[in-house]
């Protein structure tokens, strides 16, 4: 009973003190223009890591989608209806929480890897004898890379996970789709609204990535065994919440 | 004399610090108590520095030297005591602001994706303190030069050597212009001929800049090389304080056994 409640003590712990991680990063980036080139050089980061597999893992997806669907709606003969269904299951669903989990196990998992070697080797301590915060020199650009990147990456996702849904519509015999028909059924179906809604997810799932990833880096100490066990944390704890807040947030937006 | 400085603190215009020189400052420490789950690390701790001395801490491994360090620069907060930096609190967030204190860490602690170069222009270029790149540049030759480092500038710390990065991490600490520079255990882990060049460039720091410092060591040869005043910490408390001459000649068995251990034959190599 009593480990149970030291669990519970302790998840509350790093809930709050990753709140005021979240709090104090966001108040930090009023700084912003002053280290815009830290803040471009994440960003570029970000997605200089993140694009080709973003581009190959959303193809798929959008692929496979529009197979499956495809040929149960070919089923019942209302196969015309899918581009409709690919776009808006890209859009507001599988665009965002498949790009986020991307970019947590590509990027996320490297923010805590570094900030974990940082903090383990006294880099960390060297920014505070500095009177650098370390929330402004290593958290905040982060943050905001990530916020703006991720919303960024999904608009990328979404419109191959389209095009990889439309070319299987078109070439598989049991859907038989035109690309043109597919596209046209998905314009008239996906409205702005889902775009916006869609890109405020991914949004809120940049928030989670950075701050999860950030504040695990930063509570990691002891030496390079803890380092890789912080990263694994850092992205089960992201996968979780990124689920968990999805839901929140569908339910907040689209219901 | 007072026992902390009169410095006003630096002025701050557009968001940045002015480049002004060091003015030592002094410490004093009351009751410093400290406790980390049911060890206690600083039972006590009394000490008082006045500004420009050089005064190195000695002890053996796990008796709270460094520990010690890391609350006077308010990397820590004590349990129990007063720590007062040039007469503000170390823990107070006015103290950094106001006075420049410089730490080398043990670990060196370089940060690993930057420059020679840019590890020490960090501090230049995140507090706005000069303006242009030249500028930067120009210090951070300026202090490569005084630890013996010309030309390292573009190096990765992954390259260096052990004493290059201690010696990087001392021109990173003097490009703060510091008022007071704390060093933990300068030459662990380095061989006697590398521990020596530490050694003499601190000799060399102390004779030209005049800092208050405060040096954390096991290390006798290089402790009676460059103290004005040589303190023991053993089990948390202060047990000896005085002028080498005088820690040399402590009653204390505890001291005694410590400098027996650490073969006094061999020390004092730069002493005059």
């Amino acid at each position: 009973m009593n480990g149970f409640l030291n669990s519970i003590e302790r998840a509350l712990r790093a809930t709050g003190e990753a709140l005021f991680l979240l709090a104090a990063a966001t108040w930090e980036c009023r700084l912003a223009p002053l280290h815009l080139p830290k803040i471009l050089a994440q960003m570029a980061e970000i997605g200089a890591a993140t694009l080709p597999i973003t581009a190959m893992m959303s193809l798929f997806i959008g692929g496979v989608l529009s197979l499956q669907t495809g040929s149960t709606l070919a089923d019942f003969g209302i196969q015309g209806t899918l581009g409709g269904i690919v776009g808006v299951s890209l859009v507001k669903e599988l665009g965002p929480v498949m790009t986020a989990i991307l970019l947590t196990g590509r990027v996320g998992s490297a923010m805590a890897a570094e900030i974990g070697a940082m903090s383990v080797y006294q880099e960390i301590d060297a920014l505070k004898t500095m009177n650098i915060s370390p929330i402004r020199f290593l958290v905040m650009p982060r943050l905001l890379s990530t916020v703006v990147v991720l919303p960024v990456l999904v608009i990328y996702a979404d419109v191959i996970g389209w095009v990889g849904g439309g070319v299987v519509a078109a070439v598989n015999h049991r859907i038989n789709i035109p690309f043109r028909l597919f596209m046209r059924n998905l314009t008239d179906t996906v409205h702005f609204d889902d775009i916006v809604n869609g890109l405020i997810k991914a949004m809120v799932f940049g928030v989670i990535i950075a701050t999860t990833c950030c504040y695990v880096g930063l509570q990691t100490t002891g030496g390079p065994r803890e380092v890789g066990q912080s990263v694994t944390k850092a992205v089960v704890f992201s996968f979780v919440l990124i689920l968990m807040f999805d839901y929140v947030v569908t339910r907040i937006l689209f219901l | 004399m007072s026992l902390f400085s009169s410095r006003q603190p630096p002025a701050v215009a557009d968001g940045g610090a002015r480049y002004h020189e060091s003015t030592p400052v002094g410490i004093e420490i009351h009751g410093l108590r400290r406790r980390f789950g049911d060890k206690v690390v600083l039972d006590g701790v009394e000490l008082v520095v006045p500004p420009g001395q050089t005064l190195v801490i000695i002890g053996g491994s796990g008796q709270g030297k460094s520990v010690l360090l890391r609350h006077i620069i308010g990397l820590e907060t004590p349990d129990e005591g007063t720590i007062m930096v040039g007469g503000l609190a170390s823990t107070d967030p006015a103290m950094r602001e106001r006075y420049r204190v410089a730490m080398i860490f043990q670990s060196s602690a370089l940060f690993n994706s930057m420059t020679v170069g840019e590890n020490i222009g960090l501090w230049l270029v995140e507090h706005h303190v000069v303006r242009s790149r030249p500028e930067v540049d120009a210090i951070v030759q300026e202090r490569l030069a005084m630890v013996g480092l010309e030309g390292t500038a573009s190096l990765m710390p992954a390259t260096l050597s052990g004493g290059m990065k201690k010696r990087v991490a001392i021109a990173r600490a003097l490009a703060m212009n510091p008022d007071l520079i704390l060093y933990d255990e300068p030459t662990s882990e380095l061989d006697p001929l590398v521990s020596d060049t530490i050694s003499q460039v601190i000799v060399d720091l102390k004779a030209r800049l005049h800092l208050t410092s405060l040096i954390v060591t096991h290390d006798l040869r290089m402790a009676f090389s460059i103290a004005d005043r040589i303190a023991m910490i053993h089990e948390g408390r202060i047990i000896a304080d005085g002028s080498p001459e005088a820690i040399r000649a402590d009653s204390n068995p505890i001291v005694q056994r410590f400098i027996a251990h650490q073969n006094p034959a061999r020390q004092n190599p730069h002493r005059p």
